[in-house]
């Protein structure tokens, strides 16, 4: 074993293990001897896990990419097989501070993230009054990061102002967002850090009882939160001016509309998720009655900065509207996913390109604000990343998912997808939203059949603006936002599917074949025998029959000779 | 109550702990029987209806009995995109049952989820919460094998 080496560092958050890290991790326990192996969490180069970083003596740290048991002996000599440099131009791009301590401590250890500088922001706090806390997070320019964009001292100083024997503070870490993953690696690799923006949240508006409201599908988060929760508890840090904060969490159940407030409200009491009308705000009557606020596990995770550095000094970051660093979980149709984190106002071709090592000739779009959101065309990718300029071209900042669509994806199929998900997650209360996502629902599935008629367009045009007028909770009000950006920017698609039964990606599966070009097969048989329904014949024909287009064949197919191909008339 | 269900008495009678009475029945059970939503009813002292309201509004709740093995393939966005309609395709060939069906034998049970936090390794799907990533037909083949 290297003599330099201090400590092994291996990623073990949720996208780590996925990739095999907990065989890994054994193999180095094994093996290193004396020398600490710490777990720690996300190390944002999610394409290259398994991470094992080795730390030197001099502080500098040597990292491997892709590593399997195997690779460990190597490792430990420091050798230069599965060394892993990040692009330097994704390192070049980023300005990690929310995330700085992520995969840099081990998240169960509280005298790690202190020595780090945590809860310094908690403690500058204690020595402010409510009301300067309030007003350093004013001074700072953070908005809301949950997708809505609220001003979120603003937002303090509503619940600051209630007189209520009980006040209420609530974490919204139900991350509904199908394609997010920031609040997950943010709590399963710092939970200290948004517990500690809470707890200043606490003291800044004099809420007694907070909650975080964590989705299900979240185990290794929930477990760190626990751990993360008793350490707060032993040290007293709940104990706020004198009174004793209770910090509970509760566990969602799978519906994405308990993100909005008034529903996750419900949830925590207990019933239906389903929102309500506003106002009543939640500031001034939320949980079981009492005054109430919501904030977003990265604006929370945000304010520890702010009270360590100053607001004025946090707002030195980002544009005129939009102050501070924002995460994104890119993901889709790039070579490397994964956290990234910018500050406000980087373009989109920055973070697609530059940091995501995305193909310039193969992108078509990416989706921000997922199944709320809209998709930017690669043309428009110069737009720089706020909450108002993104609101401008159609789409939304969201809460920081951003997938990158290829062009071989058919947009049609794409808003169909989301169409899909709101209307089965539409909670049923308003006829806007329920009838009116299904509707459009159907009226996509039809198109992508190839049962569509040239009048579904403006049908989908005129339902989409009534439900956004008509619904009752920000996810009617949103849901079509999908579609009507799909629409405006790739018109063309919809006309060729209406029009011509054609789908110009040749994605929908009822509107292409798979062929074999005879030219170039070589007849080794491997999509014969690899078809599990038995289309391909003796002479390398594709029945399209029976044929299920699963790309089976295509996948296998060494020579390339099988393609999608318009099914024609 | 049902002795079968005293592990409820971990949690308060405060109606607000019901979700977390409902988890704790579908953890043990594997679903939610009948019998679980009267012993929460009567535990929580609402009724039965409302109950099975709430469970019926939350996808995470089943309310019959799942096989030996869940199953989960996301179709969140990131593996919408990556091809969870064909990891789909190649489940209902190799086990002949379709999203939210069991198979004859009571081994595996098939669920569809939005996300599981895994994105960058799309497609993705998990088999009794472990979660496996860069999912072709050949490797979905193998981790079935596995059970
Ligand atoms: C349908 C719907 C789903 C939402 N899902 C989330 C979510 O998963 N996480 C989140 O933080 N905010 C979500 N929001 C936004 C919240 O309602 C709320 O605005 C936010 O949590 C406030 O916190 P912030 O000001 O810190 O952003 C959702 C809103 C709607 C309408
Ligand atoms: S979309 Fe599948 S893990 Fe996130």
């Amino acid at each position: 074993m290297d003599p330099r080496i201090k400590i092994l560092r291996i990623g073990v958050a949720s996208c780590g293990i996925a990739a095999g890290a907990e065989a890994v991790q054994s193999k180095l326990k094994e093996c290193a001897g004396s020398i600490p192996v710490v777990g720690v969490g996300c190390l944002g180069s999610c394409y290259a896990e398994p991470m094992v970083e080795a730390v030197l003596e001099d502080g500098s740290g040597i990292l491997y990419g892709n590593v399997t048991p195997d690779d460990v002996p190597g490792i430990l000599e420091l050798g230069d097989a599965k060394r892993f440099t990040p692009p330097p131009q994704r390192e070049a791009k980023q300005l990690v501070r929310v995330m700085a301590l992520a995969g840099r401590i081990d998240p169960t250890d509280f005298d790690d993230y202190v020595s780090h500088g945590g809860y310094a922001g908690l403690k500058n706090a204690l020595e402010m009054s409510p009301e300067e806390v309030v007003n350093e997070v004013k001074l700072s320019g953070l908005r809301g990061r949950g997708g809505g964009g609220f001003p979120t001292g603003n937002k303090w100083s509503f619940l600051a102002a209630k007189k209520a024997e009980q006040k209420i503070l609530i974490c919204n870490a139900d991350e509904g967002d199908p394609g997010a993953f920031m609040d997950r690696s943010l709590m399963e690799s710092v939970p200290h850090q948004m517990l500690e923006g809470m707890l200043i949240a606490a003291h800044a508006t004099g809420a007694t009882k907070l909650f975080i409201y964590c989705r299900a599908e979240y185990p290794l988060a929930i477990k760190h939160l626990r751990i993360a929760i008793e350490q707060i508890r032993e040290r007293k840090l709940n104990v706020i001016d004198g009174r004793t904060l209770d910090i509970i969490i509760k566990e969602g159940a799978g519906a994405f509309v308990c993100g909005e407030e008034t529903a996750l409200i419900a949830s925590l009491e207990g019933k239906r998720g389903t929102p309500r009308f506003r106002p009543p705000f939640p500031t001034d009557s939320g949980y079981m009655n009492h005054p109430s606020m919501i904030n977003n596990v990265e604006t929370f995770g945000n304010v520890p900065l702010i009270l360590r550095e100053g607001g004025e000094a946090y707002a030195k970051i980002g544009t005129a509207g939009s102050k501070g660093t924002k995460l994104f979980a890119l993901a889709g149709d790039l070579s490397n996913p994964g956290l990234v984190e910018v500050p406000m106002g980087t373009t989109i071709a920055e973070i697609v390109f530059e940091i995501g090592g995305a193909d310039r000739d193969k992108v078509k779009a990416v989706q921000t604000g997922g199944p709320s959101g809209g998709c930017i065309p690669v043309e428009l990718f110069d737009t720089p990343v706020d909450y108002d300029s993104l609101k401008a071209l159609g789409a939304i900042m969201g809460s920081g998912g951003m997938i990158v669509i290829g062009k071989d994806r058919c947009m049609v199929e794409t808003a169909r997808y989301f169409l899909d998900f709101t209307h089965r997650e539409s909670c049923g209360k308003c006829t806007f939203c329920r009838v009116g996502t299904t509707r459009m629902f159907e009226t996509l599935e039809r198109i992508v059949a190839g049962r569509g008629q040239e009048s579904d367009i403006a049908l989908l045009e005129d339902l989409g603006r009534k439900v956004k007028a008509g619904a009752l909770c920000g996810l009617g009000q949103t849901a079509p936002n999908p579609v009507l950006a799909t629409l405006r920017y790739y018109r063309n698609e919809y006309e060729e599917h209406v029009k011509n039964h054609r789908c110009p990606a040749h994605q929908c599966g009822a509107l292409v074949k798979l062929e074999i070009d005879h030219a170039r097969c070589v007849k080794c048989r491997m999509c014969v025998r690899t078809c599990p329904v038995g289309a391909i014949d003796g002479d390398f024909r594709i029945d399209p029959e029976k044929c299920t287009r699963c790309n089976s064949c295509l996948d296998v197919c060494p020579k390339n000779a099988i393609s999608r191909t318009d099914i024609g008339e | 109550m049902d002795a079968k269900f005293s592990f409820l008495n971990k949690v308060d009678r405060d109606p607000g702990n019901l979700i977390k009475g409902l988890q704790l029945v579908q953890a043990a059970e594997g679903y939610v029987s009948d019998d679980g939503i009267r012993a929460v009813a009567e535990y929580f002292s609402i009724p039965p209806v409302e109950v099975e309201g709430v469970v019926s509004f939350y996808a995470q709740f089943k309310r019959v009995k799942p096989g030996r093995h869940k199953i989960s393939v996301c179709d969140g966005t990131a593996c919408h995109i990556k091809g969870a309609a064909q990891v789909l395709e190649w489940m209902r060939q190799e086990l002949r049952i379709d999203s939210g069906e069991t198979t004859d034998d009571g081994k595996f049970s098939l669920e569809t989820v939005a996300c599981l936090g895994c994105c960058s390794l799309a497609p993705v799907m998990s088999v009794d919460g472990k979660v496996y990533g860069k999912l072709d037909r050949k490797k979905m083949v193998k981790i079935l094998k596995e059970f």
